[in-house]
């Protein structure tokens, strides 16, 4: 039998990001808990970046789509631990490429003083379009926080890498 | 031709009414603000001094707003369209730092926050922001001074990326579970701003004579304030040698000289945080009950 807070939180794992709206907030890993607390839902959810203003959005639409279902609905935020895109889902991760963009590599490994890195940040990046390895950074920084830019060599497509953090 | 001014409390007084129907939750300054520590457990842990950690997210929290403020003043403004965006993703990074540490002094310490009308809507973070006098700010003077070229923007942000990561890395491991989780997001963000930074700084000393004349006069502009921002950070005695070896690393690498130039003298700030937060809080200021 299905109980309420598994019938909520299919509900809230529908909702989709509002800057990536091929990911659910479920395959972005920004959804962290549902739980049932004195007959309202409550749901969690953590920031990519501190200054995400897709927060108050996803907040938003997360009370709709369970109000609309008939739930009285919270939304609390968690800081910790800190999101990582190793969150993202391998369904996510699909969506992303067939959407033209490029998934996040490993995040990298915490603990210790971190190292300087001068030269641009080595990642094997594939063109989500023709495939090819032949990939060349434009800018660590795009269009949201989360997203670096790059450009095809081969075909020239340019395309969105989401970063690894 | 006139317009009346439409009373928001009217129900046929704004030309805005039945826009969003009963949806008041995308109105931009709106009845229900969210929190950005909502459900987030803000006691203060025993053994703490709650006015000592209030003062000290203070501290980070200015730092991070001033400092967001001045970068973003490039948008539109800068060498091309790609710094542009970095640079603004940069400043809402520190953004959202600042709204999380403001957030976090008020909740340690309430008396800290500025008293706003009865009724205002004004967040405890927004009080802190918008409604503070200069005075009252504990950001160090290297983020007030006021923006020069891009080669000052670049020694300025290494130096402040720099050591603010090195003290966040540290804050991880806080006593205080709140700023501990705020700084373990915000390492994630300050290495990017440091490796930018870096790359920039490296890339206009190597550059062409103008860009390294540019690069070196920006750093030599700003050394005077290195001093005060490594002590406001210096969280333990490791700081400061992590920090020289990762500037040394990129002087090095630069071919530049550390500036030879004595620290600002006094303490404070200087005139150009007064006039910085005229513009940045004169709309606020002039709807303190969140209505026009």
């Amino acid at each position: 039998m299905r109980t309420v807070t598994d019938t909520a939180y299919a509900l809230a794992a529908s909702v989709t990001d509002p800057e990536l709206p091929m990911l659910t907030l479920e395959d972005l890993g920004v959804l962290r808990d549902v739980r049932e607390s004195g007959g309202e839902v409550v749901v969690t959810i953590t920031p990519t970046y501190s200054g995400c203003p897709a927060m108050a959005t996803m907040r938003d639409d997360l009370v709709h789509r369970l109000t609309d279902a008939g739930y009285a609905a919270r939304v609390e935020v968690s800081l910790s631990p800190a999101w990582s895109s190793d969150w993202i889902s391998e369904r996510g991760r699909q969506a992303l490429r067939q959407h033209g963009l490029s998934a996040p590599g490993p995040a990298p490994r915490s603990g210790g003083p971190i190292p300087l890195t001068l030269m641009p940040t080595a990642r094997a990046v594939d063109c989500p379009r023709c495939g090819s390895a032949h990939t060349e950074l434009t800018s660590e920084y795009g269009a949201t926080a989360c997203k670096a830019l790059y450009r095809c060599a081969d075909c020239l497509e340019p395309f969105e890498h989401v970063k690894e953090i | 031709m006139s317009h009346s001014t439409p009373d928001p409390n009217d129900e046929h007084g704004s030309v805005y009414d039945g826009l969003l129907g009963t949806d008041t939750s995308q109105w931009a300054f709106g009845t229900d603000f969210e929190d950005p520590l909502a459900g987030v457990d803000t006691t203060v842990p025993d053994g703490l001094d709650a006015g000592e950690l209030a003062a000290h997210c203070l501290q980070l929290g200015d730092d991070a707003l001033v400092m967001s403020h001045r970068l973003s003043e490039w948008c539109s403004n800068a060498p091309d369209l790609e710094e542009d965006i970095a640079l603004a993703n940069i400043a809402l990074d520190l953004l959202g730092q600042a709204r999380l540490l403001l957030a976090r002094a008020a909740t340690a310490d309430p008396s800290v926050v500025p008293t706003l009308p009865e009724g205002s809507p004004v967040p405890v973070e927004d009080a802190l922001a918008f409604f503070r006098e200069a005075v009252d700010f504990r950001n160090v003077r290297l983020v007030e001074v006021p923006n020069g070229d891009f080669g000052h923007t670049v020694a300025r942000l290494l130096l402040f990326a720099t050591v603010r990561l090195a003290a966040f890395e540290r804050h991880t491991a806080h006593r205080d579970p709140v700023l501990a989780a705020i700084a373990a997001k915000g390492v994630k963000e300050l290495t990017y701003h440091r490796d930018y930074a870096g790359r920039w700084f490296l890339t206009l000393a190597q550059g062409t004579e103008e860009s390294r004349r540019r690069l070196v006069g920006g750093l030599t502009a700003v050394w005077p304030l290195y001093a005060e921002l490594a002590r406001a950070y210096s969280v333990d005695e490791t700081v400061g040698p992590e920090v020289d070896v990762v500037l040394d690393q990129i002087l090095a690498v630069s071919g530049v000289e550390r500036p030879e130039v004595a620290p600002m003298a006094g303490t404070g700030h200087t005139e150009a945080l007064s006039r910085m937060l005229a513009e940045m809080q004169v709309v606020a200021r002039a709807h303190p009950r969140g209505l026009w």
